[in-house]
């Protein structure tokens, strides 16, 4: 089967060497006939032929197949484009009017998906656009098809592009490492380029190397050397993973250091802030989709105002409604808030339904960036950018506007403040409108990573808490250190002690550590303390 | 949609709920019917998945009750909420039997929910209907087990990896709780008996709703880079599914290269994420809402209908209810009566069509046959089923790959015992 499958694919690559655009009707339509028959490995064998057959429609059958939009039944298939047009794929001709009905899209499962992978990274190597021929690179060092060969070689000898090369010869490497008949003379060359590659893929291959012995014993050498590479690499990993957390940790705890840090109101609404913001920018989402589609890269920016003012408005609403009657009397604030927090999950739940709600995530945020051999997501670079320009713009209010001086003032002596004329009803609430607003904004980066559901905040509760207090209470920067400090921590120990071990280890450190500090990392000192 | 459309679905809905606990105390008072208590929780973390299963069960009953009811009288249904809180269950369960009276209950979602309301329904005498896939080990006289055992659900996923994908290299991969924790265990031992060496498998846990999975993917990534095919078993559950397949797909993995089958993601749990990374990951279930055939094509209509929204999903413990609900009628049915011991009795060899083309039996040991099917996640959230056991799979109470349970059998028919040891014939355990 493999043998025929490859040789094949060597005619392929003949056909298209010799660029002969001479349609051969035998071999394409019989290779189309077994899309018919609703098989993954018909469906796969008609893969091979279709790019076999050097066919001017090949390309545009497997690109539709791979999209869902190559259909087939009762023996004919059909080409259906983005924009609903059919043609045959026969014939190349145009099919006028609605679809046959008896026509169903070629399923596809995980093996067809590998061949279609295959096919297209062979038919695609010369293309003129830069961006599909390294693609196409991409996809042959993954599919490591012998049969590639020749047009692997092909297509090096005529590349200009220098990271496309790259990848063109790791190709080549692998496919001489991985295939049989090949001397180890090339094979041990073929180690060295994989060597210089040095990430994981790479080291997966050479892991895998059997056959003669010098060869092997280059490519365990290989192996040994890249794994301490990438050993030394892991450690920064785990450091960034453990800023990523901590500026999880840090955009949710933030609001919280305002209202119980510098108001000392025990909040345990503050998780729903965070969920009322991620709904906001559902809902955000939802009417752009409907309405004006070509905003949604914009989507996140547009929600974070509106995440902001719909939550920091509920925030001032508690405030007014619950919490001013309960100030100094922490055990009812708690009890209070903590009905409240209920109060709006159930509400969430009714009004959106008890199940997730989906937030998209706009292209520029998705994927990874390879640096050396870290692998940085872009979703977690800019929650982390954010949660710091969030942590700043939050010092600068506290510090240069009027707001800030009021709430400082309140907060150190609120009778005094008083006097000097300060309406310190006011400043309470818009100090709580504050912080939940800056809870909401969290809520939006969190839509990003977490489940929008009525439980979004319950699972950052206690961790804000936990933030806060550890960091010192009523200390911005006490935070920022605190929530570092706890992210980094947990994600050094996860890697030895697990995830749920490696939590409970926190745990401890952190009750041993108030023991010692009860007032965290930085106490606040003068006449605010007795307060 | 726009926000006041939600508001005013939420609205409706509250009206709606408000009109069905109305009517039911107006009925109560107009003629005798038959109670059936639903035990799902309406509130807290489970609501998620259990509000659907209320919505069903109360679906399934307005339709009995069209057909004429059972035996001449008309169903009534008895909902109560344990916000997935687990003592509360237990304390749900009691009121149900005791102060509702009513006859049988389906109910319960975690395996903790189970083991909580357990010692009420053998005190009471009373019968509950379990729809969720679990990890076995267990049967009881009064419990009916509809959803899968680990042998109608994990091992022929394990089977079908090895098989079509080749896979060679296992991560075990769970929340930390007791349904994954035995799950992985018969896996384990499974595997192990199959030849897997040990450093081929790893076993991950992690706390329920847990959001940060950096680390834990790019530990699959690295363990997957070992020159052998490898494949994710996950057993993980609830919320902390959604943030695991992000990281799945911001990180690159993908499906061809190292798949995930999943125990616990269905179209429900999918209906939270956008699916396009995730394409080709699977899962495995006995129903799909997917599935081609036109009792699920009318049972698909019927609960859009009933939900009054189109986009309504079906799932798997929801087939699980269709077809405890149709077993327990046609065994009152041919008990003549709705009382406990005698539809416990009547019950066992009972058949009724499932929505997958076959009939399933409720066994001696309280489970039922059903098909398993192998899904790929597609673009559209749904599931395409790429694979399907020849006939329908008996389920297992006890599992053979346990060094504790291999000898014991359940037999409430014959042997009337959850627990027989082959080996010592005494019923009692290991």
């Amino acid at each position: 089967m493999m043998i025929l499958r490859d040789s094949l694919r060597a005619l392929l690559v003949l056909l298209a060497l010799s660029w002969a655009s001479v349609a051969m009707a035998g071999p394409y339509e019989d290779a189309l006939q077994k899309f018919t028959t609703d098989s993954y490995a018909d469906t796969d064998t008609a893969i091979v032929g279709v790019a076999s057959s050097g066919n001017p429609q090949a390309l545009a059958v497997v690109e539709a197949l791979r999209d869902g939009r190559l259909l087939a039944g009762a023996g004919r298939v059909v080409i259906r484009d983005a924009s609903g047009a059919m043609t045959d794929a026969a014939t190349g001709q145009a099919i006028a009017g609605a679809a046959p009905a008896d026509l169903k899209p070629v399923r596809v499962n995980n093996r067809v998906r590998r061949a279609i992978e295959a096919a297209l990274g062979s038919m695609t190597l010369m293309s003129p656009d830069a961006g599909k021929r390294l693609d196409a690179a991409r996809a042959v060092f993954r599919s490591k098809d012998a049969a590639a060969l020749p047009i692997l070689d092909q297509a090096l000898a005529q590349e200009k592009d220098a990271t496309v090369k790259t990848i063109l010869e790791e190709a080549r490497a692998a496919i001489l490492l991985s295939a049989p008949d090949i001397s180890s003379a090339d094979r041990i060359a073929a180690i060295g380029v994989l060597k210089a590659r040095g990430n994981q893929d790479a080291l997966a291959l050479l892991s895998s190397v059997t056959g003669a012995p010098e060869v092997v014993e280059a490519a365990q050498a290989a192996a040994a050397g890249i794994r301490s590479r990438l050993e030394l690499w892991n450690a920064l990993q785990n450091v960034w993973y453990g800023i990523s957390l901590g500026s999880v940790l840090l955009l949710a705890a933030i609001g919280l250091a305002i209202t119980f840090g510098t108001m000392g109101v025990i909040n345990m609404a503050h998780g729903e802030m965070v969920m009322i913001g991620a709904y906001t920018t559902f809902v955000v989402q939802e009417i752009i989709r409907t309405q004006m589609p070509g905003l949604f890269g914009a989507s996140l920016f547009i929600a974070l105002p509106l995440a902001f003012v719909v939550a920091g408005g509920i925030g001032i609403l508690i405030e007014r409604t619950v919490i001013r009657f309960l100030y100094g009397r922490p055990l009812e604030t708690l009890l209070a808030t903590w009905g409240l927090s209920l109060m709006l999950q159930q509400a969430v739940r009714s009004i959106f339904g008890p199940t997730n709600r989906e937030v998209g995530t706009p292209a520029w945020m998705s994927g990874a960036l390879e640096l050396g051999g870290l692998s940085l997501t872009y979703n977690r670079i800019a929650i982390v950018i954010f949660a710091f320009g969030v942590f700043a713009a939050l010092l600068l209010v506290m510090r240069y506007t009027s707001l800030g001086l009021f709430v400082r003032a309140v907060t150190q002596n609120r009778r005094m403040a008083g006097s000097m004329g300060i309406r310190t009803n006011r400043i309470d609430a818009l100090a709580f409108g504050l912080g939940s607003g800056v809870a909401g904004i969290a809520g939006v980066a969190l839509s990003q990573i977490d489940n929008v559901s009525p439980n979004l905040g319950q699972g950052y509760i206690i961790d804000s808490f936990m933030v806060v207090v550890f960091g010192g209470v009523g200390n911005l920067w006490g935070t920022l250190v605190g929530a570092m400090t706890l992210g980094i921590a947990n994600k050094l120990l996860e890697p030895y002690a697990g995830a749920v071990l490696g939590k409970i280890v926190l745990l401890i450190a952190i009750i041993l550590f108030i023991q010692r500090r009860p007032r965290g990392l930085f106490a606040l000192k003068g006449r605010a303390v007795e307060a | 949609m726009s926000m006041l459309g939600k508001a005013v679905k939420g609205a409706r809905w509250l009206a709606a709920s408000a009109l069905i606990a109305g009517t039911m105390a107006g009925a109560a008072q107009a003629q005798e019917t038959i109670k059936v208590g639903i035990l799902h929780s309406l509130s807290g973390t489970m609501a998620i998945s259990e509000t659907t299963l209320k919505d069903a069960m109360l679906m399934l009953i307005e339709e009995q009750n069209k057909k004429g009811g059972i035996l001449g009288k008309k169903l009534e249904a008895v909902v109560v909420d344990p916000a997935s809180n687990w003592p509360l269950f237990a304390e749900k369960a009691r009121e149900l039997i005791s102060k509702d009276k009513v006859v049988a209950v389906f109910g319960c979602w975690t395996s903790v929910s189970r083991k909580s309301v357990l010692p009420v329904f053998k005190e009471l005498n009373s019968i509950l209907f379990y729809p969720v896939q679990y990890e076995g080990e267990e049967s009881e006289r009064n419990v009916f087990y509809t959803g899968a055992a680990p042998n109608q659900q994990a091992i022929p996923a394990v089977d079908y990896l090895a098989k079509e994908e080749g896979v060679q290299r296992w991560v075990l991969a769970g929340t930390d709780y007791v349904y994954p924790r035995t799950t992985n265990k018969i896996l384990e031992a499974y595997l192990l008996a199959k030849g897997v060496k040990p450093e081929d498998i790893m076993i991950n846990y992690t706390p329920f709703g847990h959001s940060d999975w950096q680390t834990i993917v790019a530990d699959i990534k690295k363990f997957g880079s070992a020159g052998k095919k490898t494949a994710v078993v996950s057993t993980i559950n609830g919320d902390a599914n959604v943030p695991f397949y992000k990281e799945l797909g911001n990180q690159g993995v993908k499906a061809t290269d190292i798949p995930v089958v999943a125990f616990s993601v269905g179209e429900e749990e999918l209906a939270g994420i956008d699916t396009k990374p995730l394409v080709g990951h699977l899962a495995a279930w006995n129903y799909f809402q997917s599935v081609d055939t036109p009792d699920n094509k009318a049972f698909i209509e019927k609960w859009k209908a009933f939900t009054k929204n189109d986009k309504r999903v079906t799932n798997d413990p929801m087939e699980a209810h269709v077809i405890g609900f149709n077993m327990w009628v046609k065994a009152v049915e041919k008990a003549g009566t709705t009382e406990p011991d005698k539809v416990i009795d009547s019950i066992v060899g009972i058949q009724v069509p499932n929505l997958t083309g076959g009939v399933s039996e409720m066994l001696p040991n309280h489970h039922i046959t059903k098909p398993v099917l192998i899904g790929e996640i597609k673009d559209n959230g749904q599931f395409d089923v790429v694979w399907k056991t020849e006939g329908l799979v008996p389920g297992d109470a006890w599992s053979k790959e346990l060094d504790g349970s291999k000898d014991l059998v359940a037999d409430w028919k014959t042997l009337k015992c959850g627990n027989y040891n082959t080996v010592t014939k005494k019923c009692g355990g290991a």
